[in-house]
């Protein structure tokens, strides 16, 4: 059987991921460049605040110190979270976030379909609710990459800028650490190496399409799994737990 | 964005048969429309299929020959089955 704490944290990173890139979703609330797009981004920043509930609430059983779903979204500080680097990238222009979602998609269906397999009953049973939305998910932004980079010279400019200025934030989603590979060890993780070749196939294949360019740069930030974040993390937590932070123990 | 096309959306309902039109959405071609009308109209559970038609192919009735088009029926009430009694036992028509 394996040890709780390790479970706990790896439960925490996929929690953390989807909660930070759904309050950056959430920042669009208003200014989508047309109306459908408003509302498709916040749709996605709904399903993915679903996915991070389901997460972090099985972290907090996992943890049993009589932390809630709330207190572990509300209550820690930069340092605590566990994302990855790439979401907590501030939204950019329309391109940057889909690029963004992009990257993201790939990979969080690739690791949602091998966790359909997981010895974790639980995971499993979140991996198979969450795919069904991120398959969604991915058809959409895989369509903007293709049309934005296929598009007009400005479209495929700026598509081809944030292709290239996030890239060094994909790295960090393939690489294993302890934690990694102890989850791996007993059927409960994923083999990341299996989950980059898919994120790699896809990836290149879409870029293809959309006349755009694989980064080449091997040069990676790394971090956000172990809680080193970039400022940019700090600036964003503020804003989404000033009322528990003012107000605590607040509810609705 | 001004310049992206109309399109008319379309939703079959759990409910009903037939599709029934909700709205529109703008979209720069047929697949992103059919992506915005899910966001757009079936977020609430609304829907089980989809329609998008670009609004520049319907071809609509004039409401200028509103009176030519539509009144004629409505003085020949021969044309209306309400002379007909229904027998109790038919259920369905």
């Amino acid at each position: 059987m394996q040890n709780n704490q390790s479970l706990f944290e790896y439960v925490l990173r996929l929690g953390d991921s989807c909660l930070i890139l759904s309050q950056r979703l959430g920042e669009w609330c208003g200014h989508g460049p047309i109306l459908e797009e408003d509302i498709a981004l916040t749709n996605f920043a709904l399903d993915l605040l679903g996915h991070a509930r389901f997460w972090l609430s099985y972290a907090a059983e996992l943890e049993g110190a009589g932390r809630d779903e709330d207190q572990l979204a509300f209550l820690r500080d930069s340092g605590e979270f566990r994302n990855l680097l790439l979401v907590e990238q501030e939204n950019g222009d329309f391109a940057e976030t889909i690029a963004r979602q992009f990257y993201f998609d790939v990979w969080h269906l690739a690791m949602l379909d091998m966790l359909r397999n997981s010895t974790d009953g639980r995971a499993r049973a979140i991996a198979e609710k969450a795919a069904k939305e991120v398959r969604y998910h991915l058809q959409r932004s895989t369509d903007w990459v293709i049309r934005l980079g296929d598009g007009t010279a400005e479209s495929k400019r700026r598509m081809q800028s944030a292709i290239d200025s996030l890239w060094m934030y994909t790295g960090e989603m393939f690489e294993m650490d302890a934690i990694d590979y102890e989850m791996l060890s007993h059927g409960v993780g994923v083999d990341l190496s299996i989950v980059r070749e898919r994120w790699m196939e896809h990836v290149s294949k879409v870029l293809d399409q959309a006349t755009l360019t694989l980064p080449a740069s091997t040069w990676m930030q790394r971090g956000g799994k172990q809680g080193v974040h970039t400022e940019r993390l700090g600036y964003l937590l503020s804003e989404m737990q000033t009322m528990q932070r003012n107000y605590p123990g607040l509810q609705w | 964005m001004t310049e992206w096309p109309l399109w008319e959306v379309f939703v079959r309902s759990q409910r009903g048969l037939a599709h029934k039109h909700v709205g529109s959405v703008h979209a720069p071609d047929a697949e992103l429309a059919l992506r915005g009308a899910r966001d757009v109209y079936t977020r609430r559970n609304e829907g089980t299929s989809l329609w998008v038609v670009r609004a520049s192919d319907i071809t609509a009735s004039d409401p200028e020959e509103k009176d030519a088009m539509f009144t004629s029926p409505v003085d020949k009430i021969f044309r209306q089955p309400t002379f007909y009694s229904v027998p109790d036992e038919i259920k369905h028509i």
